[in-house]
């Protein structure tokens, strides 16, 4: 639909005429799009060249808010890793790292080792719901204002419009020859942008590691090789999709639109060009003068300011499309020019055709942001994140793990006795030394032999495992009694001899 | 070629001619960006042949400019590891075998290195659990034939059995009853007051005190008045509950008539010294080492 939209729109060759034209020629050109004589209109071609997409500078509510975000959001990426965390001499002290030569992540006050990735899964799926209630509230909220494309590209926008000027500045000159002038803005800005590209991907790697050390490493070149290769593929990555792809990310490469489009019911907000008041369109004084004559005339003056703001090009009177990212920006032009011809705002709000059609019949509007799907993204929100939180609240520091050998699964020894190996590791994920007392329970008349544990003086097997560290133990377990069942469960235990706290696992002893 | 092009009017991009009912194919060329990224390549890999090992020639082949070599990057690879692993080896090497034992830090690390040798060199044989199988012994268990104290291993793997080394070990059952030694009914016999001595039930109707005599006269020189062995010449006991071949009478019979003779290689040489300190005391750990 987006695609018949813009091809309707932008009959052949429209690149090559002068871009600015006045309002109304292109609103001929919408209203009667002239097929090439002699051609069925069905027959255009399915590939339309990117239109370069100047967004104009806007000022409004929509736009203080996206400015918000941008530096909220932007804020916690660029700085994060230079926030400390004191977690004692044994841990690094950085509030969030990705420690992967330690295989630990540390988020503040939380320790994940790679066995508890399931926290990740659950963030995931806590993710996916939020994006999902986002989207059955009030649109692509995601794609308009916190998605790194959008904001790393609204960034990469504000540059360019700084640099370059406004969109007829910024036209007009790449109209014209490349003057000594148009040659420098452009250099400025391409250094400019490779260098918020460049500090993108500098930002990424002091996740991975000690900060303001690795800040010192890079500036003095002695950082591993890895951390430039990264910075270098996110520099590019940044430089490309901020820079140049721009709006082609959320329109070709990015999944979510189609998956939005699939979830979207009749009652999200989105941002709608209410037709039932701006149509049908006409200049101030045109409409005016169908007003006064008794015939209807709408509140759009066809002023192309929204399409104009529109960061992906769109044109919202269109109706619901595929390439609007919701970002709300058209509503803020728009109110503009309804403040200035002396009309009420919001023409263009977060609305739904539904309440069009009441509002056309006549009927009060209708919100219902209480509906099934509301309710069931926010249920699985809560459920997983409060199964998340006992889950963290309730982690242990310690646990233990047994492996039964097998190949044999049993030794028979001289004396006829039977004897089971097992390999058991002791998990110890507080940031200290601690001493656990090993004990296997759950079989009568059996001997124990830890393989390479000292006893202490009271008999006791003490093992000593290091902070936030494994350590391996081998057990040996011989049965002395003479005929054994083919399996006897079999416990392992371990004591936190400080402090008390136990962990235990089970197993098997076989017999032939 | 005669043959007019046909131009797709609205693409203006020439067709192959082909249609199929009204449906016209483009013949479209490739991207330019792609065919570049084609060509790149070619020339990509022409620099590859001239500064890798490349073509082949009638005897050798070209050598190319970094002088590289396969087997060199290996060697090379080998050497770090070595470099990384040196300080550790080293202590291994100086360490006496008992003094490995009670370094908490250099028996791990001595576990460590042994477990992939003996799963590369022992395994075939005695199991990759050490587990063993019918005439290969089991290394868990605490029945030794040539003793399994850390020495006795060491001895055992360094030096073989019946290993064509020049300090090997001999030591073997021989073939009673192929080499005329022993009649048929001494045999059985003698298998029957064997497996009384391992305690196994015997056949009522057997004749222990035959079997007695004949283990006096031919069998005590190896295993011993008792049949307790000897570790020396590697004489298995036979009063406990291992046995390398199985404890039926078949097995005892065809051992008693065909002879038994394991063999162990000898390892000095293949594996270096701390290699071979590694492994004994990975397979002294397996649990059957003797203290």
């Amino acid at each position: 639909m987006a695609l018949a939209a813009v091809d309707k729109r932008e009959p052949r060759g429209a690149g090559s005429e002068p871009v600015v034209v006045e309002a109304a020629a292109v609103v001929r050109q919408l209203r009667d799009p002239a097929p090439p004589p002699g051609e069925p209109e069905d027959e255009a071609p399915l590939y339309a060249a990117r239109r370069k997409i100047y967004p104009q500078a806007v000022h409004g509510t929509f736009r203080r808010i996206k400015w918000a975000v941008l530096v909220v959001t932007l804020g916690i990426y660029y700085l994060l890793p230079f926030v400390r965390w004191d977690r004692g001499p044994n841990a690094p002290s950085q509030a969030v790292l990705i420690d992967f030569p330690n295989h630990r992540f540390y988020f503040f006050f939380i320790e994940i080792w790679p066995q508890e990735v399931y926290y990740l899964t659950g963030l995931l799926i806590i993710a996916a719901m939020a994006l999902f209630l986002m989207n059955a509230v009030a649109g692509r909220v995601w794609c308009g204002y916190l998605c790194p494309q959008t904001v790393w590209t609204d960034l990469f926008c504000a540059i360019e419009r700084w640099v370059e000027g406004d969109r007829r500045e910024h036209m007009l000159r790449e109209r014209g020859p490349w003057t000594a002038n148009r040659l420098a803005r452009a250099g400025i800005k391409h250094f400019l942008w490779l260098m918020v590209a460049w500090w993108t991907g500098g930002a990424w790697v002091l996740y991975f590691a000690d900060a303001p050390t690795l800040v010192k490493d890079l500036a003095t070149l002695e950082a591993p090789f890895v951390a430039y290769a990264w910075i270098g593929i996110l520099t590019f990555t940044t430089y490309a999709l901020a820079g140049h792809m721009r709006e082609q990310v959320c329109t070709y490469m990015c999944p979510w639109p189609r998956i939005q489009a699939a979830l979207t019911d009749e009652h999200a907000l989105n941002v709608t060009y209410r037709y039932d008041r701006g149509e049908p369109r006409g200049s101030v004084k045109k409409n005016a003068a169908l007003l006064e004559r008794g015939f209807p005339a709408g509140d759009c003056i066809d002023c192309l300011q929204c399409v104009y703001v529109c960061p992906t090009g769109v044109d919202i009177r269109d109706g619901a499309n595929l390439g609007c990212i919701q970002c709300g920006l058209c509503i803020d032009a728009c109110d503009a020019v309804m403040a200035k011809i002396d009309r009420p705002p919001r023409l263009i709000a977060y609305d739904t055709d539904l309440n069009i059609k009441r509002r056309q019949e006549g009927k009060p509007p209708q919100q219902r942001i209480v509906r099934a799907r509301t309710l069931l993204y926010t249920a699985v929100i809560a459920i997983v994140g409060v199964v998340m939180l006992y889950a963290l609240a309730t982690r242990t520091t310690e646990s233990i793990s047994v492996i039964h050998d097998r190949n044999p699964a049993f030794v028979r020894l001289a004396d006829g006795s039977l004897r089971n190996g097992y390999t058991m590791r002791i998990v110890n994920k507080q940031l200290m030394v601690r001493e656990f007392a090993l004990d296997i329970r759950g079989l009568a008349n059996v001997s124990h032999e830890f393989i390479g544990v000292p006893g202490s003086t009271d008999g006791r097997r003490i093992v000593e495992v290091g902070p936030d560290q494994t350590r391996e133990v081998r057990v040996l377990v011989t049965g002395r009694q003479a005929t054994m069942p083919p399996s006897t469960p079999i416990v392992f235990e371990i004591t936190d001899i400080a402090t008390g706290l136990q962990a235990q696992t089970s197993d098997y002893f076989r017999a032939p | 070629m005669a043959q007019e092009r046909d131009v797709d009017k609205l693409s203006g991009t020439a067709t192959t001619g082909h249609e199929w009912d009204g449906i016209r194919e483009l013949n479209t060329p490739l991207p330019r960006w792609w065919l570049w990224i084609f060509y790149l390549t070619i020339v990509w890999a022409i620099g590859y042949w001239i500064v890798y090992p490349s073509w082949p020639l009638m005897s050798s082949y070209t050598v190319g400019l970094f002088n590289w070599h396969s087997r060199e990057a290996i060697i090379a690879d080998v050497e770090e590891l070595k470099a990384q692993r040196g300080p550790m080896v080293q202590r291994l090497a100086q360490a006496s075998l008992q003094d490995i034992v009670a370094d908490e830090n250099l028996s791990q690390f001595a576990r460590a290195q042994g477990r992939p040798v003996f799963l590369e060199n022992c395994a075939p044989c005695h199991g990759g659990g050490g587990g063993g199988a019918k005439g290969y012994p089991n290394l868990l268990d605490d029945e030794w034939l040539w003793g399994g104290r850390l020495e006795d291993i060491e001895l055992t793997i360094r030096d073989g059995i019946r290993s064509a080394h020049s300090k090997q070990r001999q030591g073997s059952m021989p073939a009673f009853g192929r080499d005329g030694i022993l009649k048929r009914p001494d045999v059985e016999a003698v298998t029957d007051y064997v497996r009384s001595l391992a305690g196994l039930g015997s056949d009522p109707a057997a004749n222990l005190d035959q079997g007695k005599k004949v283990y006096a006269e031919t069998c005590v020189a190896c295993h011993g008045a008792d049949g307790r062995g000897n570790r020396e010449i590697g004489a298995p006991n036979l009063t406990d509950a291992i046995w390398l071949y199985g404890s039926d009478r078949s097995s005892i019979i065809e051992g008693l008539l065909n002879g038994r003779g394991g063999m162990m290689p000898a390892w000095a040489g293949r594996l270096d010294d701390s290699t071979i300190k590694a492994l004994t005391i990975y397979v002294h750990t397996l649990g059957g080492g003797v203290r």
